[in-house]
């Protein structure tokens, strides 16, 4: 069973998976010859990766963002496996384009939305099981395994980031595991991260040439990603919530 | 005055009793077709969308769990507020109050996405939320009032606990109907939620929607009609704070338009049937006349309460989700999400059975309860009543 401190902090009172994975890897790594890294019990070196002096983060430049490019969606199925059937009100997306205008101006500007990974997260506050979570590096995440399926999450997000599974799903990746009945979002691709990789939209913008989408540690000064929110104005999607977010865009 | 001896007796046997027995498990099995269906297929097969995640199942489930608190008022007027005319009626109350909770939390676990892991639920608990809490409160309710009507009925247990058990109830329905507020008051994302005012609103739903309820399940209580119509406008009452707040505050003043004159079903449910259907006409029936409330009259003023409660709850639940969230204050948004649109709802089949479902089993549960218990009053003297 677990509980949650005030401050946010997750109280284990048993050993929870990752916390043995944590222990096994350190165990393997001063027992066995440097270089060497166990394996065992179907676990991997990812699982002990979360480093909580980090902060994983997108920076999203909206002036880069060409409004007909949805390369970061299209890299996000594929890397994830959410492919939907053309049904707009019941699909899941984990990513998708935005159009923001000005009601005062008219201006317009086109950018990806998906979980802003907050540091206050709503869903993780209102979860009953603790299945919504958050990681020590500031990764917003749902334990497929503990949840109920109740979309409390969904009506407290207030970026639309999370989604229903409503059909059974196929062809699952075994880095994305998927479930009928179970709630859905953004894992900044966290198996890629914790194997020192970059989500696959972020990726993927670089590819067009475009370039909107940083990633990178927004705790780590000497990062791209830091240095540019400290020199440039950015902002935060719904900045009245102050749920201080980990995704941040600029030039809208 | 002295009080008649009160005698509680099962309820006989009849062929009516048999004749509702098999409406209601008519529409248990619909009921439990529907959640099998759904749970095969997934929610594809239901009006549910990822933009309105809590539907039909949701309205019944908090009509039912609100109404639940609600229907122990009778219970509590006699133990608590010591107007001994009512206590004959009490353990009707208890049993009636935990029918209905039992028959919204089946409707609310069976619309899960994972029903079979209610176990988990049971195991892992995150007090941050509000819906754990709620667990919590819900089956200490089911003890609390348990307790309350052995302390009642058990002629072993000395008389004088009955005050004390009357208390702990009617103070943990409180809390519990605080708690149910709070699942939409704590939310800050949508701005037809995020107010205080939710927890005092539902519970004046409860008084109302609950002692409604009772009427209609004892066949008419005309004394009490005058107490449904004083909960009816308290309810009206938080309801018009609740706008006008939202209305002094521009950031709202969108959401206030579209649930008061713009959102097509939803204005209407508000103001034909909540306000009108639900709170003006009731009011009218009650207080427009000089002559004493009559049993038929009294059915009348509980069933457009009913009525007029579920419209309340629709707009609440599917109204505040219908309506968008604003991503970025200031600015218009617009998806291949349906960012920016009201959603469309339109329930079907299954979820409608699921909801009436638990409306059976809340029946059914009082049915049964009023089968093998004692809870029944056998004489209602006018004797008891004060003049």
């Amino acid at each position: 069973m677990s509980f949650r401190m005030p401050n946010g902090a997750k109280v284990e009172d048993r050993p929870t998976r990752r916390d043995f994975f944590k222990s096994g890897a350190a165990f393997a790594t001063m027992t066995l010859a440097p270089g060497v890294t166990l394996m065992a019990f179907g676990g991997s070196a990812a699982s002990a990766a979360v480093d909580a002096g980090k902060r994983w983060g997108l920076l999203i430049d909206t002036s880069k963002c060409a409004d007909d490019c949805d390369a970061c969606v299209t890299a996000c199925k594929t890397e994830n496996g959410w492919e939907g059937n053309g049904d707009a009100e019941r699909d899941v997306q984990w990513i998708r384009k935005v159009t923001l205008k000005n009601k005062a101006t008219g201006h317009e500007s086109s950018m990806p939305v998906m979980c802003q990974h907050c540091e206050s997260p709503p869903c993780v506050d209102v979860c009953p099981t603790g299945a919504s979570f958050k990681r020590e590096d500031g990764i917003v995440l749902v334990d497929k395994h503990i949840c109920i399926g109740c979309r409390y999450c969904m009506m407290a997000c207030p970026f639309k980031a999370r989604s229903f599974v409503h059909e059974p799903v196929n062809n699952q990746k075994p880095h994305a595991p998927r479930g009928q009945g179970t709630v859905e979002g953004c894992t900044l691709c966290v198996h890629r991260v914790d194997a020192g990789g970059i989500p696959a939209c972020v990726e993927s913008c670089s590819a067009t040439g475009n370039g909107a989408m940083v990633f990178g540690d927004l705790l780590d000064p000497s990062s791209e990603i830091a240095q540019r929110l400290a020199e440039f104005p950015s902002v935060a999607l719904r900045p009245d919530l102050d749920l201080n977010p980990g995704v941040r865009y600029a030039e809208i | 005055m002295a009080i008649d001896r009160t005698l509680y007796r099962e309820i006989p046997v009849t062929n009516g009793l048999w004749a509702s027995a098999a409406v209601l498990v008519a529409f248990l099995l619909g009921a439990f077709a529907s959640f099998v269906y759904v749970e095969h297929h997934g929610h594809i097969v239901t009006g549910m969308t990822n933009q309105i995640v809590w539907g039909m199942p949701h309205v019944f489930a908090i009509f039912l769990i609100v109404a639940a608190s609600g229907a122990l008022n009778v219970a509590s007027i006699a133990s608590v507020f010591g107007r001994m005319a009512y206590k004959p009626l009490s353990r009707l109350s208890g049993v009636l109050a935990m029918a209905l909770l039992a028959g919204g939390l089946a409707v609310l676990v069976l619309d899960l996405g994972r029903p079979d892991r209610l176990i988990v639920q049971m195991t892992h608990f995150n007090f941050t939320s509000i819906f754990t809490w709620n667990i919590l409160l819900y089956s200490g309710f089911m003890g609390i009032v348990a307790i309350y009507l052995w302390v009642q009925m058990d002629r072993s247990v000395d008389p004088k606990w009955t005050k004390p058990a009357g208390l702990a109830a009617f103070v943990w329905r409180l809390a519990l109907t605080t708690g149910t507020g709070s699942i939409f008051g704590w939310l800050v994302a949508r701005p037809g939620y995020d107010a205080a005012i939710m927890a005092p609103l539902f519970i004046a739903m409860s008084f109302a929607f609950g002692l409604a309820i009772f009427i209609l399940v004892l066949q008419g209580l005309c004394r009490l009609a005058r107490l449904l119509a004083l909960f009816v406008a308290v309810v009206l009452y938080f309801t018009a704070v609740q706008h006008l707040t939202n209305l002094y505050a521009q950031e709202h003043a969108g959401f206030e338009a579209f649930i008061l004159k713009e959102g097509g079903l939803y204005t209407t449910l508000f103001w034909g049937v909540q306000v009108v259907l639900g709170g003006l006409v009731p009011l009218a029936l009650v207080y427009g006349r000089s002559a004493p409330v009559t049993a038929g009259l009294a059915r009348l003023v509980s069933g457009l309460v009913i009525v007029g409660g579920i419209a309340q709850v629709y707009v609440i639940v599917v109204g505040g989700q219908a309506y968008p969230m604003e991503l970025f204050p200031g600015y218009e948004v617009s998806s291949s999400f349906l960012d920016g649109e009201v959603a469309a709802y339109a329930p079907r089949l299954p979820e409608i059975a699921l909801g009436l479902g638990g409306v059976a089993l809340a029946l059914f549960a009082t049915g049964l309860g009023a089968k093998v218990l004692r809870i029944l009053p056998s004489n209602l003297s006018d004797h008891n009543l004060p003049g």
